[in-house]
């Protein structure tokens, strides 16, 4: 999977999951404080993340998981072998 | 101190017979049925195939978009019931003096069975990480229906979610009625909801052997007191009265529907599914509600019956007439069962608004498909069509199992 399809699908995972509009959505928005996620909402995103690029994230590793960026990086690093 | 009287401002219900108080209310006088084929699953395997669905729910209507998939339809009932409710009072515009005093009570009979069943199935599939939503927990307990009534509408005041069976609405309205009446809230959202037609729930009343098997007269198969009836028809939606204390209406201008004036609660002690013997729990169920309420039984003009279509129709029936007496006799019962089905906890709520219409509109609702009167059944049960009474006090029983008996009793305001 190519840089950009994978920034494509984490954005349209965040638009889907959080209900929020693609043009509210950019690398640098946190999920929280921009995108009006709670705790149960992180849970149910990172999952969808999971399911959606074979992933496994561990809970110590969500934590620092706070922008839509953080999310990209982390998945590029992590799924080089699940394209 | 004299005691604090409370009435009931506003209603909302969502049934078989449709979404709102007029739709229903309109079906009710003319004798109308909300029951047909069961849609939600694929009933091949099940012996019963009707039920009374609500139709035409949209729940982006009342709740966003992102959180109708984090809670079940059981809840999202209680939202838009709720919300008609609140509307209907009056409360968005003129709203509660002191949000500490504005509570919920809104119970369910089993909760979101709905959830369970697709998560369990996913579990399965998935396994535990990806099959279970963190939304799981919060989707399906009972008590979020009044979580998310009280969130929505800022109600801070007593918030509870009473579980019994089909007494449920019934017993979450009187709650709220003693809960205002001492004191402890000014206004109550109360009443029941309940979203069962489902595989398991279906299912497990089948299995029981409590459902009719009507299936080729979908319509007919709701037959309260008629000789030919061969058990309940499962339904769903929900009932939510606003009670609130007179003075605090009164203050804000808002229109008093009726007054709430009597409530009965016992249990049978008897057997966890068969009511007792001669309907000796129900019957000390209703002489509790008319001796709180002051009045003798004579005073009764209709009775809202639990009648659920299936033996203890019979036993009701006798309850009534030990309580009555000879006023029995001249004592219109009504089951609107008939028409809307048994929505389980949520029945007691839908009921109960329709007792209040009753005295509203001076118009008591038939029980229909009673073309066979069953002989151990021989009250006036207002068969077919319509009658024009117009009553000072009406009664409401809700029966459930686990043998706990719930009555109502609501009394005529001026219009």
């Amino acid at each position: 999977m190519t840089t950009q399809s994978i920034e494509d699908k984490v954005i349209a995972i965040v638009c889907e999951q959080l209900d929020v509009k693609r043009d509210d959505v950019s690398p640098s928005k946190t999920f929280t404080e921009d995108l009006g996620a709670d705790s149960l909402a992180i849970v149910e995103l990172v999952l969808a993340f999971e399911e959606a690029f074979a992933i496994k994230i561990p809970d110590a590793e969500v934590d620092s998981i706070k922008t839509v960026g953080n999310a990209i990086d982390y998945i590029k690093q992590h799924s080089g072998s699940a394209s | 101190m004299d005691k604090r009287r409370v009435v009931i401002t506003g209603m909302g219900v969502l049934s078989p017979l449709g979404i709102g108080v007029a739709d229903n209310w309109r079906r009710l006088c003319a004798g109308e049925s909300g029951i047909g084929l069961i849609t939600r699953f694929d009933t091949t395997d099940y012996p019963v195939k009707i039920a009374g669905e609500v139709r035409g729910f949209e729940p982006t209507q009342w709740i966003a978009k992102k959180e109708v998939r984090h809670m079940d339809t059981f809840i999202q009932y209680a939202i838009a019931g709720a919300a008609m409710a609140v509307a209907d009072a009056g409360l968005d515009h003129s709203p509660p003096r002191d949000r500490d005093m504005f509570g919920v009570y809104v119970g369910a009979g089993l909760g979101g069975i709905s959830t369970l069943e697709s998560t369990i199935a996913a579990l399965h599939a998935k396994g535990p990480r990806h099959g279970i939503s963190p939304y799981f927990v919060p989707a399906i307990i009972v008590n979020l229906a009044a979580g998310q009534i009280s969130i929505r509408h800022d109600a801070r005041g007593p918030n509870l979610s009473h579980v019994s069976a089909c007494s449920t609405g019934a017993h979450s309205i009187g709650e709220a009625f003693r809960t205002i009446e001492r004191g402890d809230a000014d206004v109550m959202i109360a009443g029941g909801t309940e979203a069962t037609v489902t595989p398991l729930g279906v299912g497990g009343f089948c299995s029981s052997r409590a459902l009719s098997t009507r299936n080729d007269e979908p319509t007919r198969a709701s037959r309260p007191f008629s000789a030919s009836r061969d058990g309940f028809v499962l339904s769903e939606g929900c009932g939510l009265l606003v009670l609130e204390e007179l003075g605090h209406a009164r203050a804000r201008g808002a229109t008093i529907l009726a007054e709430i004036v009597g409530y009965g609660l016992t249990a049978d002690a008897h057997h966890i599914t068969m009511p007792s013997p001669g309907g000796e729990g129900a019957q000390r169920c209703m002489k509790m509600a008319l001796r709180g309420a002051g009045l003798a039984p004579e005073q009764i003009g209709y009775i809202n019956a639990h009648g659920t279509s299936t033996a203890a129709d019979a036993i009701e029936t006798q309850a009534i007439r030990a309580v009555f007496g000879a006023h029995a006799e001249r004592l219109p019962v009504s089951s609107t069962k008939s028409m809307h089905g048994h929505l389980l906890g949520a029945a007691g709520g839908l009921e109960a608004a329709i007792s209040v219409l009753a005295l509203r509109h001076g118009i008591l609702p038939p029980t229909i498909n009673l073309d066979d009167p069953d002989p151990a059944c021989d009250l006036d049960y207002v068969p077919h069509t319509a009658r024009h009474v117009q009553c000072e006090y009406v009664m409401s029983n809700s029966f459930g199992f686990g043998g706990t008996n719930a009555a109502l009793i609501f009394k005529r305001v001026e219009a």
